[in-house]
């Protein structure tokens, strides 16, 4: 009964009233921020990362597994009711959900997407509890050339997810990775690519970075085109799904648990595939096919328990060998390394309170979701109707302050905006910006192992391929490479993303 | 015009990449490379320079012989005002102190929209500061100087 005692420890700490407090700031200021149009899940949480800084370690990471929660919902509620969706995983939420809004079944449609997402997260929660533990096991006998070829794995199916060009994706992670090494050389100390100054010599600044990718030029694209949004909110009709609406719901709900607790454990942004992947299977498999981007229940319930089952799933990786499946993910890492946590196979024995206290606070967070959220639509609802002009200043302000308050190094400000410049380019080039943030994060990581594993090997090379585990992610690795870049594959791949954008 | 079709967005996109990648590569001239055993801290860098080059050549390449897509519209007046406001609170926020320097960089942002009047980005501008005030340095308690010694006298 070590799961249940250990679940017990986490949810003593992560249920304790100042925890608690901090889970429902989260939620709030997460819902409050990804509510608004065109701002993902990622850029709110960019934004928001800094204001957990000032906490300590345990309730810093629940606050903000607090707002990856509440950014989501905000999210799937924006697809929903204003067809604007800001992150590829709640792209198909719109589909369906945005015609549901529009028969005027607004309400339904909010209510399924929490009732499905809260469902998922439940499931995915014990996944992680169950799994975590055991795996980290494995983890700690990986050695250098093994995290070497799993960080490999990581980045080359994040390309692989990622929309658009592979080439391009690729160029955008060998990118992150060279932006990653500035600084600092752990070796020998030789300050690397920091233009002689020395305030980059621990590197460039991940939150400038996340958020001059993600947040800024997200402001800068809606800054593009200024017009007026249509809102669907006279529409909103009773929340609380009928009989037969919940009768509905059960098939899609579990199918998506399982399709996205799966996917999401994959590294390289599983989750986002589960949304695509279960509303392929719930099309598939229905009687009424035809119903499909006109407002079918199951075209909604069956991704958002995919997408939140894939989201929480994705932790498991992250906890146990500390290596991100997504950008969310790196943002989570990010924060823990701020925190003076190495996240890693050695959390879990080292700090099991704050392991199962982020286990118990994702649970915690999806209730709160559903208990605040539900009843609060109306509030969110009026959100969406402030203008975008009044928001962005607000926005700015906060992430200057964010910024600046992580080190008080005034550089990283100009490194915001030098990163907003890039992002808003990237946007324009169609480069997408999850892969650069991935490469950012696992550069100074990959170039580590990689040195440490040709010294243990004695500067032999084929260490990565005979030793079996290594082997076998290099293979899969590679396996996947060919796969994106078979014309038929490509084909199919490209139809995916299409259907989502349209 | 050419009568071939080009992708213009991916003919820039391959020439940056591999700009950057030429930027990149100069910058670890001064690192020592080392050897495959002993890997110097340039070695790293140099491999990836490398394939960030390679990689931008196939961009470029590639763009030749296929439609271009519309490229939209610029942001140009978002960026010119929406960028400088953290560079300006950065140049300022030691100097005049965290209020007025948050005070002028939420008003050089709120100038980024047309739709917006001046005289209610002023009051924007003036809610957003007290507001951020209130909750930064005396709810969350950042030790930042709220009047910056360019304003003692």
């Amino acid at each position: 009964m070590d799961l249940l005692n250990n679940l017990a420890l986490g949810f003593s700490v992560a249920s304790s009233l100042a925890n608690m407090a901090f889970c429902l700031i989260g939620v709030i200021l997460g819902t409050l921020i990804g509510v608004l149009p065109g701002i993902g899940a990622t850029a709110t949480i960019a934004m928001l990362l800094p204001i957990t800084f000032q906490l300590e370690p345990v309730s810093s990471l629940i606050m903000l597994a607090g707002i990856y929660y509440g950014a989501q919902y905000g999210g799937s509620t924006t697809a929903i009711l204003i067809n604007m969706p800001g992150e590829s995983s709640s792209a198909v939420t719109a589909i369906d959900g945005y015609q549901m809004a529009r028969k005027g079944r607004a309400g339904t449609a909010l209510a399924t997407a929490a009732i499905g997402s809260f469902f998922a997260g439940t499931v995915a929660t014990f996944l992680v509890a169950i799994f975590a533990p055991p795996l980290t096991t494995i983890a700690l006998k990986f050695g250098a050339a093994e995290y070497f070829s799993l960080m490999v794995m990581g980045l080359v199916m994040s390309v692989a997810l990622a929309h658009g060009s592979v080439l391009k994706a690729l160029a955008m992670v060998v990118l992150g990775l060279l932006l990653g090494l500035v600084g600092t050389d752990i070796y020998t100390g030789a300050p690397r690519f920091t233009l002689g100054i020395t305030q980059y010599a621990d590197g460039l600044n991940f939150v400038a970075l996340a958020v001059g990718v993600f947040g800024i030029a997200e402001i800068l694209r809606n800054l593009e085109d200024e017009h007026d949004r249509e809102v669907m909110t006279k529409n909103i009709n009773r929340l609380f799904p009928t009989r037969e609406e919940l009768r509905q719901m059960v098939g899609p709900v579990l199918r998506g648990t399982a399709v996205g607790s799966v996917l999401g454990i994959l590294p390289g942004g599983g989750a986002i595939l589960a949304s695509f992947a279960s509303y392929t299977v719930e099309k598939k498999i229905s009687k009424h096919p035809e119903e499909f981007g006109k407002g079918a229940l199951a075209g909604v319930a069956g991704p958002e328990s995919a997408n939140n089952a894939g989201a929480q799933t994705s932790f498991i990786p992250l906890l146990t060998l500390g290596i991100p499946a997504n950008p969310v993910m790196a943002l989570m890492i990010g924060a823990m390394i701020i925190q003076g946590i190495v996240p890693g196979p050695n959390v879990v024995t080292e700090q099991p309170a704050l392991f199962w206290g982020i286990i118990a606070s994702m649970w915690i967070g999806n209730l709160m979701l559903v208990v605040l959220n539900l009843p609060l639509i109306g509030l969110w609802v009026k959100l969406l109707t402030v203008p975008y002009y009044i928001l962005f200043p607000i926005i700015m302000a906060m992430c200057s302050i964010g910024v600046y308050s992580v080190a008080s190094n005034t550089f990283d400000l100009y490194a915001v905006a030098f990163f907003g410049l890039l992002g808003y380019l990237m946007s324009k080039l169609r480069c997408e910006p999850a892969p650069l943030l991935l490469g950012f994060v696992l550069g100074p990581l990959l170039e580590e192992n990689l040195r440490r594993a040709m010294i243990l090997s004695r500067g032999d090379p084929t260490t990565f391929i005979t030793r079996p585990i290594s082997a076998t992610l290099l293979l899969l690795t590679a396996a996947v490479l060919v796969l994106v870049f078979l014309p038929q594959i490509r084909k199919r791949r490209d139809e995916v993303f299409t259907e989502s954008d349209a | 015009m050419s009568a071939k079709p080009k992708d213009r967005t991916d003919i820039a996109t391959g020439l940056l990449l591999m700009a950057a990648a030429v930027f990149f590569g100069w910058q670890t001239m001064g690192l020592e490379i080392g050897t495959s055993l002993r890997m110097g801290p340039g070695y790293f860098p140099m491999v990836l320079s490398g394939l960030l080059f390679l990689l931008g050549l196939l961009v470029f390449l590639k763009a030749f012989g296929r439609e271009d897509e519309p490229f939209g519209k610029v942001a140009w007046r978002g960026m010119a005002f929406i960028l400088p406001a953290p560079v300006f609170f950065g140049l300022t926020v030691r100097g005049l102190g965290f209020v007025p320097a948050l005070f002028l960089a939420a008003l050089i942002a709120a100038q980024a929209s047309t739709r917006l009047k001046p005289l209610h980005g002023l009051v924007l501008a003036v809610i957003v500061t007290i507001a951020s005030t209130l909750i930064f340095s005396y709810g969350l308690g950042l030790p930042f100087r709220r009047f910056g010694p360019w304003l003692q006298f």
